[in-house]
């Protein structure tokens, strides 16, 4: 009798061993995971469902995310990792850290049709130049002008920048063999290259420039959370340079099925709602409430580019060599 | 009676070699774990070689000008008393002890092209400055090194013997006299070292060089490094380019300490240096318009720094305290590490330098050298050599605090070195001869000497460390959160006004820190 009771009092203690609840450790950018990012409520939402414990690591920024994770190879804790772009998709999938999702939902609002079998979209926005139009009643609206004009301009080092990175993508989509020259008459613009958006926005902000490389919705950040509508983004005829970010569930993780669960309530109208006015980028898939008032600027980009996953390898090196010699002279 | 050099105590060898076995380990490991890991040799590119030469070129040119401006400075404050100038002296620690991106927006205030200067200039129809280029780096280091030399060489002024300026004034020499005879043989002793010193700080430069060189000109190693760590995950390429950068900052060590000539004025009773040769008043005015200048030059970025965090300063996040306190942690832990480091080191090296000469220097150069290192590879190289073994999120702050110890080393060393043998030059062969030894030797002629050095050292050291962003980042734990790092994650959500403020948070708390230290050391003294 005794004997069975120890043994019942052992059943019921090792079960609450087993039972105790599996944490899902998620490896994003540093932003993403700060008290003024999605992370917080985020997690508070997976958690109230998922039965886990949800962490997230943040990583400097998604270059640096994804050089974190092959730095730690197999022995990785992380179980998903968010936070990556469509410049890096191609890098991040050779590591074969990476396993595919579980579908793609049909109502994606991207400007682009997705198809990637391992990586999902979560939210996306256009590279624009933003501007103060207290400043600068007359922006460019193409990137001609703004090759023409007598406009100072802050820009982000491809280096070490996703941002950055993009810019240099985005003039080597509209001028191909002419990127070379464009950048050397970009060249006299430029007053200077920051290492990531946060300095290059803050000496926006301090007026150093005139325009500073960012989001389209970066002036949706001035209305809404301060109440100031004198940012706005210049609009180029040629078209904007795109940014999905997108997030994977990590081969290797013991938690195969709740990292599918957080995939799957990465896409759903709770986590969609919270991207906007924390992440301040476009939801991958629109909220059932919509936008929030002033989100959408009146002036949106007609055409949306983005160079096929599979060869911005190929041509960021080559646009990082002209980049580097044109700004070089 | 025959004075025989005292031998080296067995204390003083064992724990000098340790310091330096520690520092050889961390700064060689890294390196060794990158270039293990990646298993193939890399091919430096032209652009690579570019970003060599810049970052030697803007080095050596920062800290050939902040050595050149520091020579003045520190003579009009050694030489003249006035009211506010030991708070002057307390404010020549702070833009030093600046985080890089609380400084460069400071300086922009001023210099930058919507700044103070360009206002006034556009004002009068003339055009706004820009400084970015070569002028914007040197400009920004010398405004965080000037400072520093500074207060290097003013305690070599501080320690020529008043008397001897009496001497000087009996036998009614010149100013020019003064300086020839006192003044220059103590600044060659002292110039070679600080000089070493700034060059070394600046090699790693990244942040500044990038984003005051105005573009990819001003590309300096580290951010090569930066790139083919992070971006390219190249690390064979990283290891090569820290050696090399090792490499050449060790040569120029070795140089450059070779150079300094040693000096021994033998003792006085300390008092306050008062000088007989300097009463003109064309050499008041000079004094006067250099410390003036000086301290708009200084004191004007800090001025803007601290306009700039006021107004949000009520809306910070509670989040605050908890990183004020781990910035804290770490800052103590690491400035103790890293003076325990110095003044073993220091000991060992003053006892070599009657006996071995060369080998003292080697091991001096040496323990600059933990600045020659870039931060990059450092915290990369012991990511990779701890996560095999151990959470590398569970030792983040020991592996900071550590890194942040050896970083600081070298201003340590560079304090306390001179401070140790100028007191055996001058209590040597007195205490030799008195037989004294150990405890009591240390307590009667090594502490007086080394405590001001020290006090300047530990508060230097713990607000560096204070600022730093550089290893945390890698391993950094979620939910521990230093000073800096909630900087920029306020910078980074667009809340440009809340990060302001707290960069006035860190800058209060790191300058107390640094005067709380400082003046400990300097109470009861002049300088």
């Amino acid at each position: 009798m005794k004997r069975s009771l120890l043994a019942a009092a052992l059943v019921t203690f090792g079960g609450a061993t087993w039972a105790e609840t599996p944490t899902l450790t998620v490896y994003t950018y540093d932003s993403f995971v700060s008290d003024w990012g999605p992370g917080p409520a985020v997690e508070a939402a997976f958690e109230e469902t998922c039965g886990c414990d949800l962490v997230f690591v943040g990583a400097g920024d998604g270059a640096a995310l994804l050089s974190r994770l092959k730095l730690e190879g197999a022995r990785t804790k992380a179980d998903v990792v968010l936070g990556l772009d469509t410049s890096l998709i191609a890098n991040a999938k050779a590591t074969d850290m990476f396993a595919p999702h579980n579908g793609i939902p049909s109502d994606l609002d991207l400007p682009v049709v997705w198809s990637d079998d391992v990586f999902l979209p979560y939210d996306w926005g256009y590279f624009a130049f933003i501007y103060d139009k207290t400043q600068l009643p007359d922006a460019p609206t193409s990137f001609d002008q703004l090759r023409k004009s007598d406009i100072s301009i802050i820009i982000q080092d491809p280096r070490s920048s996703t941002p950055g990175l993009g810019l240099l993508l985005w003039v080597k989509e509209i001028y191909g063999n002419g990127a070379a020259e464009a950048w050397e008459e970009l060249s006299p613009r430029i007053v200077t290259v920051t290492k990531g958006w946060s300095e290059a926005y803050g000496m926006f902000l301090e007026g150093e420039a005139d325009m500073v490389l960012s989001y389209t919705t970066s002036p949706a950040y001035h209305l809404i959370a301060e109440e100031d509508d004198t940012k706005a983004a210049a609009i180029f005829e040629e078209g904007h340079y795109m940014q999905i970010e997108v997030a994977a569930k990590v081969a290797g993780s013991e938690h195969g099925q709740l990292a599918d669960d957080f995939l799957e309530f990465m896409m759903s109208d709770t986590f969609q709602t919270i991207i906007p006015t924390t992440n301040w980028m476009y939801p991958a898939i629109l909220p059932s409430n919509g936008l929030p008032d002033g989100f959408v600027a009146e002036n949106q980009p007609e055409e949306a580019l983005l160079i096929p996953i599979d060869e911005v390898e190929a041509i960021r090196k080559e646009a990082l060599a002209e980049w580097l010699s044109a700004l070089s002279k | 009676m025959v004075i025989r050099p005292q031998q080296i105590s067995p204390a003083i060898r064992w724990s000098g070699l340790a310091a330096l076995l520690f520092v050889a380990l961390l700064v060689v490991g890294p390196l060794v774990a990158l270039s293990l890991r990646s298993g193939t040799s890399a091919t430096l590119t032209s652009a690579d070689w570019a970003a060599v030469r810049f970052t030697l070129f803007q080095a050596g040119l920062s800290a050939g000008i902040s050595v050149v401006l520091a020579i003045p400075v520190a003579r009009a404050l050694a030489r003249r008393s006035f009211r506010g100038r030991s708070v002057l002296i307390t404010l020549l620690g702070a833009p030093f002890l600046l985080p890089v991106i609380v400084a460069i927006f400071g300086l922009l205030a001023i210099w930058g092209r919507s700044g103070f200067v360009s206002q006034i200039l556009q004002s009068v129809g003339a055009e706004r400055l820009n400084i970015y280029g070569l002028s914007g780096v040197l400009l920004a280091h010398v405004f965080f090194n000037l400072p520093l030399v500074t207060r290097l060489i003013l305690q070599g002024w501080g320690r020529i013997p008043v008397e001897h300026f009496r001497l000087s004034a009996q036998l009614g020499m010149s100013p020019k006299d003064v300086f020839l005879r006192l003044e220059l043989p103590m600044l060659r002793s002292m110039l070679p070292g600080a000089f070493l010193l700034v060059f070394l700080l600046c090699i790693t430069s990244f942040a500044v060089a990038l984003t005051l060189g105005g573009g990819p000109k001003a590309t300096t190693v580290e951010l090569a490094i930066y790139q083919a760590v992070r971006f390219e995950f190249d690390l064979g390429k990283a290891a090569t380019l820290g050696l090399i950068q090792f490499v050449i900052c060790a040569i120029i060590a070795f140089w450059s300490l070779r150079a300094a000539v040693p000096v021994a004025f033998g003792g006085g009773l300390s008092a306050v240096t008062q000088r007989w040769d300097v009463s003109s008043k064309l050499m008041l005015w000079q004094d006067g318009l250099v410390l003036f200048a000086v301290t708009g030059f200084l004191g004007a970025p800090l001025l803007a720094v601290i306009g700039r965090g006021l107004p949000a300063l009520t809306s910070l996040p509670v989040t605050i305290w908890p990183a004020i306190l781990n910035s804290l942690t770490v800052a103590l832990f690491s400035a103790s590490l890293s003076v325990l480091l110095a003044l073993a080191l220091a000991g060992f090296i003053d006892r070599l330098k009657s006996q071995h000469n060369k080998m003292s220097s080697m091991i001096e150069g040496a323990g600059l050298l933990t600045l020659a290192a870039s931060p990059f590879v450092l915290g990369t190289g012991l990511f990779i050599i701890i996560h095999p073994i151990a959470d590398p999120f569970a030792l983040a702050l020991p592996v900071t605090a550590l890194v942040n110890a050896a970083i600081s080393l070298p201003l340590a060393l560079r304090a306390l070195l001179p401070a140790l043998q100028h007191n055996r030059e001058t209590y040597g062969r007195l205490t030799s001869s008195l037989d004294m030894r150990g405890w009591s030797r240390f307590r009667l002629t090594t502490w007086p000497a080394i405590r001001q050095p020290l006090g300047f050292s530990t508060g230097l050291a713990a607000a560096l460390s204070m600022g730093d962003l550089g290893v945390i980042t890698l391993f950094a734990p979620p939910d521990v959160e230093t000073l800096p790092l909630i900087m920029y994650r306020l910078m980074g959500a667009y809340r440009m006004d809340e990060a302001a403020s707290v960069a006035l948070v860190l800058v209060a708390l790191t300058l107390t820190l640094f005067w709380l230290f400082d003046r400990g050391g300097r109470l009861g003294h002049q300088t």
